[in-house]
């Protein structure tokens, strides 16, 4: 068993890294989400139990990729460092087809002015190489990432992040840039990108995306995303809008994410320190609201497997996992057995019949002493996460046993 | 008698002879029996007898019944000297010889009673003797006295018989008389409608007639009778269905047709449905006031009602009258309205129920209709007629209690209750089983009860008016106020004040809400009480006393009225909650405030009044002060919090359009202090001003005499410059961060958006956090070139300057701008802090 403590011992030995690149950590939250499944495939090539990969950056510029694998069974923390020349990352995702492809959006100095780009980059064969090295060593001879292509348009402003398409082929992303959605179809092993479809945020003002995600679910035709205190709901299709929160929180949402098992639920997070849930059907009302928070709410996830287990990571320093047992497509302490529970879709009619289960927080993690940026549970365990606050720290936890035992049996 | 005594003297004295040995013993038990013999002489042995017990046994005892003269003596001889045993027998002697003396003097006294009941005795015999002789001659003179009334009574005998027979014929012929006159008097009696003489002639002969009916004589008599009574039941009856007759006439009528063996059943109905037309008459009148907008259908439905027995002459009359009547009144109030119900339908109602009673129950029960059951029959229909008639009349007040709707004038609808029960008093003492007065009360209570509803709403409507009055007065600044109170309030800054919403009447506007909020329920609780004044009748009832008292008013009202105060003051942090929301942010405060005092004193003030005026008895499991102390103050939190909220989402909202609107990597070298840094200290003041108005200060942490520069200066030059350093010479980085991380390991954690206890100090440091904290979060989010890095530093100074004296931390404030400062060294492309001294510079300039 793994506890924070023995993860800080392991941060200590990289002292110089975390202490140069404080910046740059705060981006790994960003990119941390996105490198799941790629640690998935990565734990079958070596056939270890390797479950997380993390993308650690640099500052200026030529920000670093730190790539972490954690031997679970041996408590090995081991640390690859990649180099991404082009400018400080703000956001990363990989592809869900190739382990080694992944976005980026990076802020580019130029002339004294600093523009988003978004690029997609192949990460160096041999990337592992160095994996077995001496920490010391890793940061001197680090490998740099091969561009691809640019996912660039100048006429679309500022890029804010990249999402690739959930469970495709690795041919499709869409990046959002400042009032503009575009869908891109990645070409030729990923070196030629053109813009298949725009959509385009209208309104008064100067409105901007700020994050976004791809659902799922409707054979991936669904996108959402948020623009200060609004969620909008987009057709891929028609590349127009199916839905929209106004409102959906008091100050601006930072982050969104998809119910894996139940297709019209969606979480939300923002500035008003509040969690909330939604049934895009009806979005008149949150269908829960949490306030568990002291300070912003920058990140929020649902277990994979289990979606009744959500990961919440705010400002004030905390790292909240919550039961939210009554929105879940799980019914709670039930005699259903685990045929039925992977199919959480067909519960809906039987779940509902049920009295109303208590949600509850499973546990907040203090670990942190700054701003904790990003939470991201593992794509192989369900049972692991990890968050990452500005002072560089990062924390990997387990789900509660007792809590973990109740879920399983 | 002295030969007695002798006897007795030379008896004792033998004794005393025959007891040589001692003198001493003999004398003590000579007088001890001597004692005795006196004692059994005047029957003193019961009061003797206490004091002997106790020491009877001892046979040492000269009074005792044990007394043993040996043992006394010898016990004398071994105890005493001879000395002491001569004083001894001369104290015996002389005690003897008192002794003597009293018994002489008894017996003598004794001999003279004797011989004067002697005397007594001899007179009493000689006048027995003269009174024998007296009584001899009486009886004598008895016996002669016997043989002359005999004689009299001998000689009177005829006479008297033959006296008697003729006063017989006498009686005989008087009465053949009036049966032979009796067709004539009826006729004249029928003629002058003196029908009462009449029936009573008629009733004295009946039974005669009936009697001798087999003589012609007497069958044509009785048959002119018959005929000419036929005809005046005829008449009766006719006057009986004569709606015009006064209910007197009406009586006597119905007492006559009853007495000429009329069906008592019949008659009856016919009684109740003429006086139904009457009643019904009234009510009618009842209802066109009602609804005097809707005349027609009321006399239509005036007209249906009406029975065919009586419509025929109740229509031509009342028809003009009933359409006459709505226009002349449009709409009476309750009181006249309750009055004229009275007056006309349960007075009436009330002569009915008299007269019925009178008629046919208290009458019949002596007479010989009583076996018939008829008072039985009777009663039965007189309470279905009143409980029909009772019903219509409730429906029509509580119908016009309906209407009631204004609470302007309590004391007239209760006035109006009061005469409306204590008019069904009077059905109650006369119908004693009627369900009618119970009825009343009911509907008293439910007029209660509504009445308190409606006062609850009103008092609600009050409490929103006079919220939305206190928007309006924070809407419009009163500038001379405002300059006043703000002079009063000792800010240096107070001019800004102005142009944001006025913080100036903040303590008046709140005295004057809660002092109106607490007029409005005294007010109220005044006009409520009238329900249980003394003099209503109804105030003694059970349900008055008890539940209306606790759970109407305590409950229903009062504690209703403070729920809802709580209730919509969170209203306004959920509603408000997104964006701000409409609700200014003083109105929030002067509420948070209003509910703290509420917490403080109000409520508990409020709740003992009302227990007070209406004694409430704590039968039922009502709410507790505590309970809703607790509301008031979750309530005031809240508000507080929101205010918190809210005023820092404002500063926030200035501070991060500052910071995302900006390009900061290409920005010129600082020369001032950023204008919404000035905006930032002064709106921060004004809020201070406003929340100063309101809280008192709090407590703070003691900090020195001039914080702003001293610790400043160690936060910029001691800890702030190496780290600058450590972001671009990675040789040496350790330290600082480590600093930092080491600071941050033990500094407490800040919650940013976390609950503020109710005063001053708390509430701006809770503002101060979110913002500058949002300021931070902001900051790393952006990319800094040098001048930028700058700029933020001489931002941070200046902000350092004027906000550590409102917060209760200093620390608080220094930690957080030191964090800006640190992230935006980090941010920065090319960190080169700024010499402190030039930032003083600016700052002290700016």
């Amino acid at each position: 068993m793994v506890g924070p403590q023995c993860l800080y011992a392991v941060f200590d030995d990289y002292r110089k890294v975390v202490f140069h690149s404080c910046e740059a950590e705060f981006h790994i939250g960003h990119s941390f989400g996105g490198e799941e499944d790629f640690c998935n495939t990565l734990g079958c090539h070596y056939k270890l139990i390797i479950q997380i990969v993390f993308l650690v950056f640099l500052f200026k510029e030529i920000s670093e990729i730190h790539i972490i694998d954690f031997d679970d069974e041996n408590n090995i923390i081991n640390k690859n460092v990649l180099l991404h020349q082009a400018g400080e990352i703000w956001h990363i995702a990989a592809s869900p087809a190739d382990k080694a492809v992944i976005t980026t959006c990076y802020n580019k100095t130029s002339d004294s002015r600093v523009v988003s780009c978004a690029a997609v980059w192949r990460m160096p064969s041999d990337w592992d190489s160095g994996s077995h090295e001496s920490p010391d060593d890793s940061a001197h001879n680090a490998q740099t990432l091969e561009l691809l292509c640019h996912l660039d348009n100048s006429a679309h402003g500022n890029a804010a992040c990249v999402l690739w398409e959930p469970m495709g082929d690795g041919k499709r992303v869409i990046s959002l840039a400042d009032n503009h959605a575009l869908l891109w179809d990645l070409q030729e092993s990923c070196t030629q990108a053109t813009v298949s479809s725009t959509a385009t945020l209208e309104g008064k003002g100067q409105l901007k995306f700020t994050s976004g995600k791809w659902s799922p679910h409707h054979n991936c035709s669904q996108l959402a995303t948020a623009n200060d205190t609004s969620i909008r709901g987009w057709d891929l299709r028609t590349m127009s809008q199916i839905y929209c929160i106004e409102n959906a929180h008091g100050q601006l949402v930072r982050d969104l994410d998809f119910n894996p098992n139940r297709q019209y639920y969606l979480a939300s997070c923002g500035d008003d320190c509040k969690v909330k849930f939604w049934d895009v059907r009806n979005v008149q009302e949150p269908v829960k609201t949490l306030e568990e928070h002291s300070h912003w709410v920058w990140s929020v996830r649902y277990n994979h497997s289990h979606d009744q287990l959500v990961l919440t990571a705010s400002s004030d320093s905390r790292l909240i996992l919550s039961n939210m047992v009554s929105i879940s497509s799980e019914p709670f302490g039930h005699l259903v057995d685990d045929e039925e529970l992977s199919e959480g879709e067909d519960n809906h009619q039987e779940e509902k019949s049920k009295e109303p289960l208590k949600d509850n927080v499973v546990s907040t993690y203090e670990e942190h002493e700054d701003s904790v940026y990003a939470a991201e549970w593992s794509s192989a365990d369900p049972w692991l996460f990890a968050s990452l606050s500005y002072d560089g720290r990062l924390v990997i936890n387990r789900v509660p046993r007792a809590l973990k035992y109740s879920i399983l049996l | 008698m002295a030969a007695h005594f002798l006897c007795c003297g030379g008896f004792f004295w033998s004794d005393f002879s025959m007891d040589p040995e001692g003198s001493m013993l003999d004398e003590s038990g000579r007088r001890r029996k001597v004692h005795g013999m006196l004692k059994l002489y005047y029957g003193l042995n019961e009061e003797g007898k206490a004091p002997e017990q106790p020491q009877s046994l001892d046979p040492c005892d000269i009074n005792g019944p044990h007394f043993d003269p040996e043992l006394y003596l010898n016990k004398l001889r071994r105890e005493c000297s001879l000395g002491e045993l001569m004083d001894h027998e001369t104290c015996m002697v002389k005690q003897i010889r008192s002794l003597d003396s009293d018994m002489q003097t008894l017996v003598y006294e004794n001999y003279n009673k004797f011989i004067s009941a002697t005397d007594t005795i001899r007179k009493m015999k000689n006048d027995f003797k003269k009174m024998e002789d007296e009584m001899d001659c009486l009886s004598a003179n008895m016996a002669a006295i016997t043989d002359f009334s005999a004689s009299i009574s001998g000689t009177l005998q005829d006479q008297h018989a033959q006296i008697t027979k003729l006063s017989g014929v006498h009686t005989l012929l008087r009465k053949l008389q009036f049966l032979f006159e009796l067709p004539a008097r009826l006729n004249k009696c029928l003629e002058l409608q003196a029908y009462a003489q009449a029936v009573s002639s008629h009733r004295r002969a009946r039974c005669v007639l009936q009697q001798y009916s087999h003589l012609p004589s007497f069958k044509g008599i009785q048959d002119d009778c018959n005929a000419i009574m036929e005809k005046l039941a005829q008449e009766l009856r006719q006057k009986f269905r004569d709606g015009g007759t006064s209910a007197k006439d009406l009586s006597e009528c119905v007492e006559l047709l009853l007495q000429l063996d009329e069906p008592a059943e019949e008659l009856c109905e016919k009684f109740l449905s003429h006086a139904r037309s009457r009643l019904e008459q009234d009510l009618q009148g009842l209802e066109a006031e009602i609804k005097p907008h809707l005349p027609i259908p009321a006399v239509k439905e005036a007209a249906t009602c009406r029975s065919p027995s009586t419509a025929a002459l109740g229509s031509p009359k009342d028809s003009p009258k009933m359409l006459s009547l709505p226009s002349p009144t449009p709409n009476t109030d309750i009181l006249e309205f309750i009055d004229r119900g009275c007056n006309e339908f349960v007075s009436s109602l009330c002569l009915v129920i008299t007269s019925y009673q009178e008629l046919f129950i208290n009458h019949a029960q002596t007479g010989e209709l009583a076996s018939k059951n008829i008072p039985q029959m009777a009663n039965n229909k007189l309470k279905a007629f009143v409980d029909d008639l009772a019903a219509r009349y409730f429906s029509l007040v509580e119908r016009r209690i309906q209407e009631e709707k204004g609470v302007s004038d309590n004391s007239l609808l209760v006035r109006a209750l009061d005469r409306f029960h204590r008019r069904l008093q009077a059905v109650s003492k006369l119908l004693p089983g009627s369900t009618v007065p119970n009825q009343g009360t009911e509907i008293v209570i439910r007029a209660a009860t509504e009445r308190v509803k409606q006062y609850l709403t009103a008092l609600q409507s009050f409490y929103m008016d006079s919220l939305t009055d206190v928007r309006q007065a924070l809407a419009t600044p009163r500038l001379s106020v405002a300059a006043a109170s703000v002079a009063g309030g000792g800010a240096h800054l107070g001019g800004a004040a102005s142009g944001r919403d006025a913080p100036n009447s903040l303590p008046e506007l709140l005295s004057s809400l809660s002092a109106s909020i607490l007029n409005q329920i005294k007010s109220v609780l005044a006009s409520v009480h009238l329900f249980t004044a003394k003099d209503i009748t109804f105030s003694n009832k059970p349900y008055f006393k008890g539940e209306f008292c606790s759970q109407g008013v305590r409950e229903n009202l009062v504690v209703n009225f403070i729920r809802f105060v709580c209730q919509s003051s969170r209203q306004f942090c959920e509603s408000a909650g997104d964006k701000g929301g409409s609700t200014p942010p003083a109105l929030l405060l002067l509420l948070s405030r209003l509910c703290l005092d509420f917490e403080t004193s109000t409520i508990s003030y409020i709740l003992t009044l009302t227990d007070e005026q209406f004694l409430v008895q704590h039968q039922n499991p009502i709410t507790p002060v505590t309970t809703l102390c607790g509301e008031a103050r979750e309530a005031a939190q809240k508000l507080l919090n929101h205010y918190v909220k809210v005023q820092g989402l404002i500063i926030s909202q200035m501070l991060r359009k500052s910071v995302e609107t900006r390009d900061w990597v290409n920005t010129i070298e600082p020369r001032n202090v950023r204008a919404v840094m000035k905006r930032v200290v002064e709106d921060t003041t004004s809020i201070d001003v406003q929340v100063g108005l309101l809280y008192e200060e709090g407590v703070r942490k003691a900090h020195s005499s001039d914080s702003s520069k001293r610790t400043f200066s160690v936060y910029s030059s001691s800890r702030q410059q190496p780290r600058y350093a450590a972001s671009y010479t990675p040789s040496a980085p350790m330290d600082t961060n480590l600093l930092s991380n080491i600071h941050k390991l033990f500094s407490e954690r800040i919650d940013i958006f976390s609950s503020v206890e109710f005063n001053k100090v708390s509430v701006m440091t809770g503002i101060i956090k979110i913002s500058l904290k949002t300021f931070l979060e902001c900051v790393r989010l952006r990319t800094f070139g040098r001048y930028g890095l700058q700029q933020i530093q001489v931002d941070c100074h200046y902000l350092q300057m004027y906000l550590w004296r409102f917060v209760s931390d200093e620390n608080l404030v220094h930690f957080l701008l030191d964090e800006i400062v640190g992230s935006s060294a980090h941010r920065c492309l090319d960190p080169c802090p700024m010499e402190q001294s030039v930032i003083e510079v600016i700052c002290e300039r700016g």
